[in-house]
């Protein structure tokens, strides 16, 4: 039978909950019939999406963003009525690199890594990042830690694009210095030898959007049962990412050739938040490496398009325009997100908008159904991004 | 015209440059190797750039053309972005052309349309090269479970194939899979 949904990816872990929602049967018990297409760049991945080869996909958080504002190509409008998750990209350093940075056996602290990584730059050193797009969210956390640090991205430091399955190659080739990348990919280059883990981007934002469900505007239009019965069967999926008691057999599923494919204990490793950072080393446990679920991490807040709109203006040198600016807010439609779950025994937020950055600590916040605590959600610099002025944010950036 | 295929698959790129040979003042180039690409793409300085959408370097080159945008020959994706057609038959076939802006549609359009037929040309060779050695693969299994037949119950030939097809039958199978069986059973049983 013809499915209802197909649905694109990348082989990358963060796309666990489409594949989870058709293993589990979560999307079929929402008499949902989904189908997965797996692509090898999100250029393809955004050709299918486009030409109605895919219903959805699995996307860097921009790219949905560059395409409905026509960075880079014709504009299609697209719409995000889900995220598929917070976090889970790490910074991966060629060993020599990294042993400036970073202590043995420990994450490096992202300010005093920032500071040296200054002082490597003032010695005269080329350096080369590699994040896996332009129109990524590792791009954007990179270039924050980077600027925020004094270290100017494109004047001090040289930062390209690397294919995913290409990035332990690059290190190890000495292409690039360090990678931004997504899991397993950062697993696999401690694996070869090639890097050793520096940091977690969730020690640069610890609440930064990544990956998320998009889909062309027109199609959420016409297709609404069926896009709100695919957000119920991911929120499901997402429930039984972070339950432990799921993560081997959740690891074992994401392993397989036609999902993410290669080795299911690196993968688990990215799932359950306990990271090996170097070769021989032991697992370092890193709370909230990859964040699913809880504090409403899958609501696609309003906010978070348009903090990641401050940061398309700010490197692509664009200019502020007010009107892609409400475009870019646009994308992301938290009121699919609640007319999906309303009624549901799931919390959903009152507001569909915050301040990213101001939480230091546990917080109760107003709901529109359930009850509902967030965690600290800072930046590692204390910027605070208050979505009602996004000019002045912009013009008080390094 | 200079056209460059990227293509990880030599035998690929091959089928498609033989088919673009045939144009009159067309330069091909095929690149083959990951490393080195944008370089190499940046030296043979193409018109036309033609990429498998399997390729997990498209986001790379496209990063490139995005940044080359600034220079004087910027690079716009599939020729006639209002032609959806053309672009889904070209996403149909797997592939991916990058044109220099300001090119004439009618110079480009012919290269385009080749090369979305050679592709799908390859693709055709592809499945027939499987399917052929899918039932070259069949035909070796049949004729070692005849043997096996003969040798162990003393069968003639066509006893022996009658008995697998008869097996076949009452299985519901293809005598292929009731073939494959009785190999794996022989070697099982300490046969050779």
């Amino acid at each position: 039978m013809r499915p209802d949904m197909t649905i694109g990816f990348l082989p990358l872990v963060d796309a666990a909950l489409p594949i989870l929602a058709l293993e589990h049967g979560f999307a079929a018990a929402e008499g949902l019939r989904i189908s997965l297409v797996k692509d090898m760049s999100w250029a393809t991945v955004l050709d299918r999406l486009l030409y109605g080869h895919t219903d959805a996909a699995h996307m860097v958080a921009p790219l949905a963003l560059a395409t409905t504002l026509g960075r880079g190509r014709k504009a299609h409008p697209l719409s995000v009525p889900f995220v598929l998750g917070l976090n889970g990209n790490a910074i991966t350093m060629r060993p020599w690199l990294a042993d400036r940075l970073a202590p043995e056996g420990a994450l490096a602290d992202p300010m005093d890594a920032g500071a040296r990584l200054k002082a490597v730059v003032a010695e005269g050193q080329r350096l080369r990042f590699g994040v896996v797009h332009r129109y990524s969210s590792h791009n954007y956390m990179l270039r924050y830690w980077l600027a925020a640090c004094g270290v100017r991205p494109d004047a001090d430091v040289e930062i390209a694009t690397v294919a995913p399955p290409f990035c332990a190659d690059a290190l190890e080739a000495g292409e690039v210095d360090a990678i931004c990348v997504g899991e397993p990919w950062n697993s696999v280059a401690v694996e070869r030898g090639a890097g050793r883990i520096v940091l977690a981007t969730a020690q640069i934002w610890r609440r930064g959007v990544e990956k998320v469900l998009a889909l062309r505007e027109s199609v959420l239009e016409s297709r609404r049962p069926e896009t709100e019965a695919l957000v119920r069967a991911l929120v499901a999926a997402a429930r039984h990412f972070i339950d432990p008691a799921n993560w081997d057999e959740n690891a074992a599923i994401l392993a397989r050739q036609e999902y993410v494919g290669g080795d299911a204990h690196l993968i688990k490793r990215a799932i359950s938040d306990r990271l090996l950072l170097s070769m021989g080393g032991e697992p370092v446990p890193y709370p909230d490496f990859m964040f699913q679920y809880r504090e409403a991490a899958n609501f696609p807040w309003v906010s978070q398009a348009e903090w990641l709109y401050t940061q398309m203006v700010r490197w692509d040198l664009s200019g502020f325009d007010p009107d892609d600016a409400r475009k870019a807010a646009r994308v992301f439609r938290p009121d699919v997100y609640r007319s999906a779950l309303t009624g549901s025994a799931e919390p959903l937020p009152g507001a569909s908008s915050k301040v990213e950055g101001s939480l230091a600590g546990t917080t109760v916040v107003g709901t529109q159904q359930g009850a509902m605590t967030l965690e600290s959600n800072r930046f590692f610099d204390g910027g605070v991004f208050d979505p009602a002025n996004l000019k002045g944010y912009l013009s008080d950036l390094p | 015209m200079r056209i460059a295929i990227v293509d990880e698959r030599a035998s690929r790129a091959a089928v498609i440059g033989e088919g673009l040979a045939a144009l009159d003042d067309c330069e091909l180039f095929v690149v083959s190797e990951r490393r080195g690409l944008v370089a190499r793409i940046a030296e043979i300085d193409p018109d036309i750039v033609l990429m498998d959408l399997g390729n997990p370097s498209r986001d790379v080159l496209e990063e490139y053309f995005a940044v080359s945008r600034a220079l004087d020959r910027p690079i716009a994706m599939f020729v006639d972005e209002s032609d959806d057609e053309a672009i889904a038959a070209s996403i149909d076939a797997g592939v991916s052309s990058y044109v220099v802006d300001g090119l004439a549609s009618h110079r480009i359009r012919p290269i385009l349309d080749l090369a979305v037929r050679r592709f799908n040309a390859f693709a055709r060779l592809q499945s027939d090269l499987a399917a052929a050695q899918n039932k070259l693969a069949e035909r070796e299994s049949v004729d070692r479970a005849k043997r096996i037949l003969m040798d162990s119950r003393g069968l003639a030939e066509p006893q022996a194939y009658a008995e697998l097809r008869k097996a076949a039958m009452n299985e519901g199978k293809r005598i292929a899979e009731i073939a494959e069986a009785v190999v794996t059973a022989h070697k099982l049983m300490g046969g050779s």
